[in-house]
């Protein structure tokens, strides 16, 4: 039970939180034909924008109800229903994911009344489902926005049929719910896993099908080019059962075990041997077969890199800064790995904080994360691209995990979970602390006569 | 080299069980053996030395793939760094173009290296062929006036011990008494004239400085005025190996690998020996001891005593909260011979139990050694399969294997934790300093929670995975006649565990 500890200072250095209008555009890019629109300024979204076109190396649709200063002022509510029509007449999308901003929060919008005047307005839209969600920048993080906006996609394109007797009418049907530190290889591998046990996958979001980094035919799309299908959204309630992957969505959970009576099981992250287990012998249940072959091979593979690699990870002292779904991933696997975890940090408070395995967690920046390394003698950093200069005046390497990846080309889409993407996690872990491993310093004694000025230190033979 | 440069090799008279079986002579077993050749431990002992060009003269193998294999560390030069081998072709050894090919490979190694010296490594094809290296050395010394020395060791005259012998005996023929010590840099002994200290010379024969760990030890020597005229061979340098013959004292480091070097200067120069070892704060201690004792001088043997009391206390402090962790653990020690017994004093001084120690390549003398350190119960290992090392860990309930890098996979396959002590490892565990790591790296295997993981059966799993249990009678790499724990050669009927007292 981690103690939780926060930093409060004037002023954050070295931000390591994003936002949660990012959070809840990131969930509408894994919905297939999607716009996100945010509710503030064109900057909110440019940034926002820009954020995720470095991390992801894709085109990103992204739009604006582009508050200026007049309507920032005065009102902003026809901006939002004129953006509503705007995306919808032009870009023909299947869903809108309305996000609001700080901005907007701050001038006093009430979104869902907007989108109320919009369906009166502009009848002919009807079909185009809106989700709305109230994400004020000032308020949590790009992971409570995400779940959020999963929330809002839940509410609305999921039918009411609790109760109906629909539920596992699609007897192999496994609905997915996707916390936001799954990456689009996560949410791949996941589909695939469910596969392996002749069960169907419907992912929510499914940014394995949008966010991959995949061409398409079309030279260009204005929506999303994959994700999950609206028409695949109303089928939740027919599912067997459903998934769920991360503590921070226990909202978007609960709206879909309530509306829908699908029983669902939860887990905190897939990282790991025994999360992977877990989720393994759910799976067998549900589909009611044995495990096949291949992941016993894949789990016995897990399990012998987890003893190769034990050598580097044992003891080692990890700072980590990630947001606390994925800081609890992390920091579960390298407790199981034997390392002592020096210094947790996330941007925001959150009860899953409390489940570290480590005695304190705190919320801070990524100067925070530097001063509890430093004073932790932490040995190797897991955080995200911004943390590479920290690590640098740390003089440590760095792992890279979260958003955003600027400087890793194929970070956005590194599968990290499961047997062989926790395998690959511990290799990366291991070979980062190969590659930094500090041989004892050059004593030459004071009498060796040297014969020409000592060159650098041959490399320790690894 | 003729066969009875060989016999007079491994004809050790300084060896106190020398009439006994002698490792050298052990023969391997046909399709039952591993361990390296008398090259690799040629190449071992000598690689070190790193303002040296070492060539391999042979087919690519014996370098190809051997080399950039070593945790030895150098303070200066790095040339010891560089593969270089004369990578002989089917066409060399059929025109007999190998003694050319040397000799233009010499040359090449002195026109782009300016090595201070060039040690030329014979192997088996050339030494079969009948490649005179020697004379080739010889002409290459006059031509080139860079000394270029033979090292005769074709893999098929003997084991990796025989090996260091070789090695030993080419410093002793061809370099060693072949130069004056440089004197001590003036810097360092206006600091000793100031403090009174009259600086010593001796040399350490058998470290390796693997990851450095030699600079653990060069810190006391310093502080105590000796100075370390040479290591043969770690982060040693060619004028060092030549101005041996100038130390007070040899201190044999690493068992009994070089006993000939020490033995031979005692002969021709008077140099007294003794063997010690820098695993663990008795053995480092006593080292010290030793040193200062054979030499002589009162006021090093204060001072050394006075280092010692305080090295002591310091690391026993800092130790301290180790050792309930590992106090009682029960180790299995299978390393393959050079460090059966010198890692043993270590261990105890952890209040570590050894369960049994792996002899196959440990001399006589290490033998006797590992027996006054464990007394009489002691197990000793002979032979060295996988089957048979994992039924001993298991029959004595070991927790936790130590051995060379080879064996490492095994124990992990077998879901064991293991420490790697051998030449190819990234920690060093010499002196006082060395022991922090070295508890550290014993922590780390012992408590990782990743056994527990690996053990677990699957939660879908209706069997008991079959892990970790003795099978006895099975095994796969002695013959179906041999008890589990098969001898591994022929000469000596007795069976392979033991108790000690057989030996």
């Amino acid at each position: 039970m981690a103690e939780i500890i926060r930093h409060p200072k004037a002023l954050a250095v070295n931000p390591l939180k994003s936002s949660a209008p990012a959070g809840a555009a990131l969930a509408f890019l894994g919905i297939h034909r999607a716009m996100p629109i945010f509710h503030g300024s064109q900057g909110c979204t440019a940034f926002a924008k820009v954020f995720f076109v470095r991390h992801f190396r894709e085109p990103i649709p992204l739009q604006t109800t582009a508050m200026d200063q007049v309507a920032t002022v005065m009102n902003a509510d026809d901006n939002v229903v004129q953006a509503l029509a705007t995306v919808c007449g032009k870009s023909k999308p299947s869903l809108v994911g309305l996000a609001t901003t700080a901005l907007a929060e701050t001038q006093g919008t009430d979104i869902h009344r907007l989108v109320r005047n919009f369906r009166e307005r502009h009848p002919q839209y009807d079909a185009i489902p809106v989700a709305a969600v109230n994400t004020p920048d000032f308020t949590g993080c790009l992971e409570t926005g995400y779940a959020s906006a999963v929330k809002s996609i839940l509410d609305a394109t999921v039918p009411n049929t609790a109760g109906t007797g629909l539920v596992g009418k699609r007897k192999k049907q496994v609905n997915l719910i996707l916390g936001a530190h799954m990456t689009p290889g996560d949410v791949e591998a996941i589909k695939e896993w469910v596969e392996l046990f002749g069960l169907r996958p419907v992912a929510v979001p499914d940014l394995a099908d949008s966010l991959d980094g995949h061409l398409i035919p079309e030279d260009t799309t204005p929506v999303t080019l994959g994700g999950t299908p609206i028409s695949e959204l109303q089928t939740l309630g027919e599912a067997a059962a459903t998934i769920v992957v991360g503590r921070s969505l226990k909202g978007a959970a609960d709206l879909l075990a309530e509306r829908t009576g699908v029983p669902d099981y939860r887990f905190d992250g897939l990282l790991g041997l025994e999360a992977c287990d877990q989720l393994t012998a759910t799976l067998a249940e549900l589909a009611g077969i044995a495990v096949p072959e291949k992941l016993e091979r894949h789990r016995a593979q897990l399990q012998d890199a987890m003893v190769d690699t034990h050598f580097m990870t044992g003891l080692r002292r990890v700072a980590i800064a990630a947001d606390p779904d994925l800081l609890l991933q992390l920091s579960t696997l390298l407790a199981s790995m034997g390392s002592e975890i020096v210094a947790a940090v996330a941007p925001v408070k959150a009860a899953s904080l409390a489940s570290l395995p480590t005695a304190q967690a705190h919320i801070g920046d990524l100067e925070d994360l530097e001063q509890l390394a430093r004073a932790g003698g932490a040995e190797l950093l897991i955080a995200n691209s911004h943390a590479a200069a920290t690590a640098a005046r740390l003089g440590v390497p760095l792992l890279r995990a979260g958003m955003p990846q600027y400087d890793l080309v194929g970070g956005f889409c590194k599968t990290w979970v499961g047997y062989r993407g926790t395998r690959q996690a511990l290799f990366d872990l291991a070979n980062l602390v190969l590659q930094h491993h500090d041989t004892i310093a050059p004593h030459p004694s004071r009498y060796k006569y040297q014969t020409a000025t000592p060159q650098a230190v041959a490399a320790g033979g690894h | 080299m003729k066969a009875a440069d060989i016999a007079e090799l491994l004809n050790e008279p300084a060896c106190a069980h020398n009439k006994k079986e002698k490792s050298g002579c052990a023969r391997p077993k046909p399709g039952a053996s591993a361990g390296g050749c008398a090259f690799d431990g040629a190449q071992i002992a000598l690689l070190p030395i790193a303002d040296v060009a070492h060539i391999v003269h042979g087919p690519i193998a014996c370098s190809g793939n051997s080399w950039d294999n070593r945790g030895t560390l150098s303070s200066g030069s790095t040339l010891y760094k560089i593969g270089m081998t004369t990578d002989l072709s089917e066409q060399d050894v059929i025109m007999g173009r190998g003694e050319k090919r040397l000799f233009h490979a010499i040359k090449q190694a002195i026109d782009s290296h300016s090595p201070a010296a060039v040690f030329v490594y014979n192997t088996c094809v050339p030494a079969l062929i009948g490649d005179d290296i020697e004379s080739v050395c010889k002409a290459a010394t006059e031509r080139w006036g860079t000394p270029v020395v033979p090292i005769d060791s074709a893999g098929f005259y003997g084991t990796k011990n025989l090996g260091n012998r070789i090695a030993g005996e080419a410093m002793v023929k061809h370099v060693i008494g072949t130069r004056e010590p440089e004197p001590v840099p003036a810097e360092a002994q206006a600091a000793a004239d100031a403090a009174g200290i009259r600086i010593h010379n001796i040399n350490l024969i058998g470290e390796y400085n693997i990851a450095g760990e030699l600079w653990y030890l060069t810190p006391l020597f310093d502080e105590l005025g000796i100075r370390i005229l040479c290591t043969l061979s770690g982060d040693a340098r060619f004028h060092e190996v030549q101005t041996m013959h100038r130390g007070e004292v040899s201190m044999l480091v690493c068992a009994k690998a070089m006993i000939n070097v020490a033995r031979k200067m005692e002969e021709r120069y008077g140099i007294p020996w003794f063997e010690g070892s820098f695993y663990g704060i008795t053995d480092t201690s006593h080292a010290l001891r030793e040193i200062a004792r054979l030499i002589g001088d009162d006021d090093l043997t204060a001072r050394t005593e006075a280092l010692i009391a305080r090295e002591e206390t310091r690391v026993r402090a800092e130790l301290a909260v180790w050792r309930p962790r590992l106090e009682g653990k029960r180790v299995l020690l299978f390393t393959g011979g050079v460090k059966s017994w010198s890692v043993v004093s270590a261990l105890q001084d952890l209040g570590m139990n050894v369960v049994a120690s792996g002899t196959k390549k440990s001399t006589e003398e290490d033998k006797a050694r590992i027996l006054e350190l464990m007394g009489d119960n002691t197990i000793m290992l002979e032979s060295e399969g996988a089957r048979d090392l994992l039924n001993a860990v298991y029959e004595l309930k070991a927790d936790i294997l130590i051995a060379g890098g080879r064996n490492l996979y095994t124990a992990l396959k077998a879901r064991l934790p293991f420490l790697d002590i051998n030449q190819e490892r990234e920690f060093g565990y010499a002196g006082y300093e060395g022991m922090k790591e070295l508890v550290r790296q014993l922590a780390l295997t012992l408590e990782s929670p990743v056994w527990d993981a690996v053990r677990k059966p699957a939660p879908w799993s209706t069997r008991a995975m079959v892990i970790a249990g003795p099978e006895m009678g099975d095994s796969p790499d002695g013959g179906a006649d041999e008890p589990a724990h098969g001898h591994d050669h022929e000469y000596d009927p007795a069976p392979a565990v033991a108790a000690g007292a057989a030996a």
